[in-house]
């Protein structure tokens, strides 16, 4: 499993696993895009690069869903594929690309709209020898 | 912390007492159901329950009174869904987790000279027609196109701003809330990221619990304030449900890491990431709060051009239908507001997160028609069952702040509901029952079934017999169109 969703009354928990943490937070986006559309209907042909940074590494998570969020309203764009980089020197950074392309809403039959990544719900874990990492998204 | 030692002050009241760092007491407004529903979160150890957010709140700097949860109350990020928490100006912080990314999700609704039958005869086309004019779902797009200095004038104007570009009409303002319009909105304090985001945004539904709802009063409580509001039984009313949009999120968003910066800068303890803060007056505080402001105005001028565009789909199958504004109301919102404290008349700023202002008789806030029995509360009902509105009351003004809840309250998770219930079966039943809804997604229908929320006629009997908000009418859907 990379991902799955996670019971919340009122909004939804997404959580991404992975060998690394790096691979989590990959995860963790496709958890979230998968909350809004069909992540097979997407073709990866249009890249986009990210860049956050923040003092730890689970504000740095929140930091990346949101930015992704950002672009993807900007440029009207659906992401299925991510690639993920994170530094640390005095701050943890992170280099990322997202993978997609325009929203279509014929194609990519859309779901439900995510807000934004919260702080609730946020922590790093591991189960079953992979690590994860986890947030409420608010719909 | 004891979480599941409350008291019972009445049936419909009680309180979570003050213990380790809270500096208030909660307050809860619900019968024991629903009490009974938030300590079960607790003992199943559930990583996000109301009752401990109730308490992180109380934990706040400068909060008056108590924690108040009423009883669509569950569980959110920060403060409880149905939470409210009033800070004083000169000790109190204004907390992110008190607004949310929703600012000023409000519900607006309009009158119509209809009867019920009369929308029956016509259901269908007027669904086509409601559907094909209002932009709804993810990723839809308005056709109002804004630039970074005219999304300035919005943030500024609200739905002043709406009816100077020919969006709604100028009587609108005396029946919405600060009569569309807060003062203190500053959009230099707003991230050029999120007035990108709104460029396209103006005018535009959403999805999830968003709706447009066409409804017929089927039930009257209150004869007397019933003819104060100009309400009869069989009256159809049009309301919808809608925020701030993108623009709303993107400040929630900036301020998240904002707001976590200065809860460090000034030593303030949170028992939750989501409740980073800033003292009121300080200048992140004020920064933030102005961003708010905009953010509220946001939300005005995307319900005055929705209303327009509702007047318009409604014209499409009723030419002679005006659609006066009945009136509007926000949640998701941090105002000013002055409220009498230990017999003391004090300037707050009160955070309504999920829940909605109910101001009672005489306050100067409300429209002049309405004022002498108090606010209309618009609460939101599920697709299948129905929507109430209430009045604001003295008790709620002292108890509550003149607040009140915003809608059912779910009960079941997202995840949950999209497993038990499928939308298209669902559109069959709800067609069955005489109720035609139309949604840009099967998922999000599925999500929104009404069995996945709270019996909304026991959370407004909660609000009618605490006295917190009284009944005065009950509506009933027809079409619903779900974002």
């Amino acid at each position: 499993m990379d991902y799955e969703l996670l019971d919340h009354e009122a909004d939804i928990g997404i959580r991404g696993y992975g060998n690394t943490i790096e691979e989590a937070f990959e995860n963790g986006a496709k958890a979230m895009f998968s909350v809004m559309i069909d992540l097979d209907e997407v073709n990866p042909q249009k890249n986009v690069e990210i860049k956050c940074e923040a003092p730890d590494i689970e504000a740095l998570f929140i930091e990346w869903l949101n930015e992704l969020l950002t672009k993807k309203d900007i440029e009207e764009m659906s992401f299925s594929e991510f690639k993920v980089k994170i530094n640390k020197n005095d701050l943890y950074t992170l280099k990322g690309v997202a993978s997609g392309e325009r929203f279509d809403q014929k194609k990519h039959k859309p779901k439900i709209e995510v807000k934004a990544a919260t702080y609730s719900g946020l922590k790093i874990g591991k189960k079953d020898e992979k690590i994860y990492i986890q947030c409420v998204v608010d719909v | 912390m004891d979480l599941l030692n409350l008291k019972r002050i009445t049936d419909y009241e009680w309180e979570l007492p003050k213990q380790e760092d809270m500096r208030v007491p909660g307050m809860i407004y619900g019968n024991r159901q629903i009490i009974e529903h938030l300590k079960e979160d607790v003992r199943l150890g559930k990583d996000w329950n109301a009752l401990k957010q109730i308490a992180n709140v109380a934990c706040l700097p400068g909060i008056q009174k108590a924690s108040i949860a009423l009883s669509d109350v569950h569980p959110g990020y920060g403060f409880p869904i149905g939470g409210v928490g009033a800070f004083d100006e000169e000790e109190g912080v204004i907390t992110m987790g008190g607004i949310g990314f929703d600012i000023n999700c409000s519900v607006t609704s309009l009158k119509t000279s209809l009867k019920e039958e009369d929308i029956r005869k016509k259901a269908k086309p007027l669904l086509d027609s409601l559907f094909k004019t209002v932009p709804a779902g993810l990723g839809s797009t308005g056709k109002v196109r804004l630039n970074l200095h005219q999304i300035d004038e919005v943030l500024i104007g609200g739905a002043e701003w709406a009816i100077e570009n020919g969006y709604g009409i100028e009587e609108d303002l005396e029946y919405i809330e600060e009569n569309g319009r807060v003062k203190d909105a500053n959009p230099e304090n707003v991230s050029e990221k999120a007035k990108q985001r709104q460029f396209k945004e103006i005018g535009t539904l959403g999805s999830g619990n968003h709706y447009l709802e066409v409804q017929y009063v089927a039930e009257i409580y209150d004869q007397e304030a019933a003819e104060v509001y100009d309400l009869k039984k069989g009256d159809v009313l049009v309301s919808f449900h809608c925020g701030s949009r993108a623009l709303g999120h993107q400040i929630g968003t900036d301020y998240l890491k904002i707001l976590a910066e200065t809860t460090k800068k000034y030593g303030i303890k949170i028992r939750d990431r989501e409740l980073v803060c800033a003292p009121i007056n300080s200048e992140e505080g004020q920064k933030y709060f102005s961003a708010v402001c905009c953010g509220i105005n946001c939300a005005f001028a995307n319900h005055e051009v929705l209303t327009h565009l509702v007047r318009k789909g409604f014209k499409e199958v009723f030419p002679d239908e005006e659609l006066p504004k009945f009136y509007s109301i926000g949640h998701n919102t941090c105002k000013k507001e002055y409220h009498e404290v230990d017999g003391k008349k004090k300037l707050l700023y009160v955070h309504r997160k999920g829940s909605t202002r109910a101001f009672g008789p005489g306050r100067e806030e409300i429209p002049k028609k309405y004022r002498k029995i108090g606010q209309p509360v618009l609460v939101g009902g599920t697709m299948g069952t129905c929507s109430f509105i209430l009045r604001g009351t003295e008790k709620g003004m002292n108890a509550t702040f003149g607040s009140a809840i915003h809608g059912a309250g779910r009960a079941m998770s997202r995840k949950k509901a999209k497993h038990q219930y499928r939308g298209d079966r669902l559109l069959k039943e709800l067609e069955n029952k005489g109720i035609y809804v139309r949604g840009h997604s099967m998922a999000g229908i599925a999500e929104e079934a009404p069995g996945a929320y709270k019996d909304i006629v026991n959370v407004v009997e909660c609000m009618d017999k605490s006295g917190i908000a009284k009944k005065v009418a009950m509506l009933k859907p027809i079409i619903n169109i779900k974002g």
